[in-house]
C-alpha cells in the first residue's frame, strides 16, 4: 500500500507472531473458543489434512481435496472459529502412524459425523463393522443398513465420507469385483486395501 | 444452519497478525504490545462468528486493538511497576533491531492523535475516512494528523532510512 509501512517492521516479527500464534492457540483451547482445530500429517498416500471439534475428529481430506476448500467448507458448516492447533488432534496422527506403519487395525477415537446427515451416515457409522483387510461391495453394505436397492446411495455415502481412512470406505469395492471410486483417488485406495493385505497376511 | 462466507480464523491471523502487532506497538509504544495483540485476537476470535461477512476484517481488528490498548494502559496506570523498566542502557552494536527500537521511542512521543494517525494510516493501511471513523473529525483532519506525524519523526529520527527506497 505503501513504502513507509517497511518503517516499522523489524527482523524479529516473525519470531514474535510465531510465539503470539502459539500462545493464542493455547489461549483459545483453554477458554473453549477452538472449534475446529487441524493439521496436517504426511503418510503414504499423500499429506492428510486432519480437523477435529471439541467432540472428535470431524475430517480427513486428502491433498487432492484441496485443503484450503476443505478448511472453507469446515468454516461455513461448522464455525469460522478455525486454529491450526496439532495438540487436538496427536491421538489422530498417532493412531494414523500406526496403521500406516501396519501395526493398528481399528481406531479408537472419539468421531464427530456431523458433516454427513441421515442416511449417508448411518452408512458412514457401518463401515468400520466391516474388518481390517476385509472388503464388501456396495451391494452388501446397502443389505447390511436394511435397504438392499439404495446401492447407488451407499456409493455417495462413500464418496461423501468425511473422514476416509479411519472410516473404512476403501474396503467398499464394485459388485464386479473393480475397485470403484475414491474420494482419495483410485491409487490411494489401492495403496490401502495393499496395505492391509500384506499386514493381515503377516500377522 | 448460518451458511457464513467467513474465513477460517487461521487466515485472519496470518494475513493481519503483523499489522495487528505493529498498530498496538504504536499504541503501546514497547513490551505490553505482546499482551494487547494476544487480548485482541482472543477477544476478535470470540467475537468473529457474528461479524458480519462484509466487514472490513482489518479495520474491526484495528478498533479492538485500541480498546485493548487502552486496557493495558488502564491497567498500568492503576497498578504502576517501579521496576518494569530496567536502568541498563545495552549498547545498539550488533544488536539487531536496536535501531528499531530508537524507533519506537520516536513514534512513542509523538502526539496522540498524531501517533494514532501514522500507526493507522501507514502501519495498519487504512483508508483516511476509516482513520476519522477511529479517531473521531474527518478524513483531512486524520491526513493531516498524519502528515504531521511522519514529518516530526522525519525530525526526531533522522537516521530512518525507508525499506526499499534508496538510501
Amino acid at each position: 500500500m505503501n513504502t513507509s509501512s517497511g518503517y516499522f517492521a523489524s527482523p524479529s516479527d516473525a519470531d514474535t507472531l510465531s510465539r503470539l500464534r502459539h500462545r493464542l492457540e493455547l489461549a483459545a483451547e483453554a477458554e473453549g473458543l477452538l472449534d475446529v482445530a487441524y493439521t496436517t500429517v504426511d503418510s503414504p498416500v499423500g499429506t492428510l489434512l486432519l480437523a477435529a471439534t471439541p467432540a472428535g475428529l470431524v475430517r480427513v481430506a486428502y491433498d487432492i481435496e484441496g485443503h484450503d476448500s476443505v478448511l472453507d467448507t469446515l468454516a461455513q458448516r461448522l464455525s469460522p472459529r478455525v486454529l491450526r492447533a496439532p495438540r487436538r488432534l496427536d491421538t489422530a496422527a498417532r493412531e494414523l502412524d500406526e496403521y500406516f506403519a501396519g501395526r493398528r487395525r481399528a481406531f479408537d477415537l472419539p468421531l464427530d459425523l456431523s458433516l454427513s446427515k441421515g442416511f449417508r451416515q448411518l452408512v458412514q457409522r457401518n463401515l468400520p463393522g466391516i474388518g481390517y483387510g476385509q472388503t464388501r461391495t456396495y451391494r452388501q453394505v446397502a443389505e447390511l443398513v436394511g435397504n438392499p436397492k439404495a446401492v447407488r446411495a451407499v456409493g455417495t455415502a462413500c464418496a461423501t465420507n468425511p473422514l476416509p481412512v479411519v472410516v473404512p470406505c476403501h474396503r467398499v469395492l464394485r459388485s464386479d469385483g473393480t475397485i470403484g471410486s475414491y474420494v482419495g483417488g483410485l491409487a490411494a485406495k489401492t495403496t490401502l486395501l495393499n496395505l492391509e493385505a500384506t499386514a493381515a497376511e503377516e500377522a | 444452519m448460518d451458511m457464513s462466507r467467513k474465513q477460517p480464523f487461521e487466515r485472519v491471523v496470518a494475513a493481519h497478525g503483523g499489522t495487528v502487532l505493529r498498530v498496538c506497538r504504536v499504541l503501546l509504544g514497547g513490551h505490553d504490545a505482546e499482551d494487547a495483540w494476544s487480548e485482541t485476537f482472543l477477544a476478535a476470535l470470540r467475537a468473529y462468528p457474528d461479524l458480519p461477512d462484509d466487514a472490513n476484517v482489518e479495520a474491526w481488528l484495528v478498533t479492538i486493538a485500541r480498546r485493548k490498548a487502552i486496557d493495558v494502559l488502564r491497567a498500568r496506570t492503576r497498578q504502576p511497576v517501579p521496576v518494569e523498566e530496567l536502568p541498563e542502557e545495552p549498547s545498539a552494536v550488533g544488536v539487531p533491531g536496536a535501531r528499531d527500537i530508537d524507533l519506537w521511542q520516536a513514534v512513542d512521543e509523538l502526539p496522540e492523535k498524531q501517533r494514532r494517525a501514522v500507526a493507522y494510516h501507514y502501519v495498519a493501511g487504512l483508508p483516511y475516512a476509516k482513520i476519522a471513523e477511529i479517531l473521531g473529525g474527518t478524513a483531512d483532519a486524520a491526513r493531516r494528523a498524519a502528515a504531521d506525524g511522519i514529518k516530526n519523526l522525519r525530525k526526531n529520527y533522522p537516521g530512518a532510512t525507508m525499506k526499499g527506497a534508496p538510501s
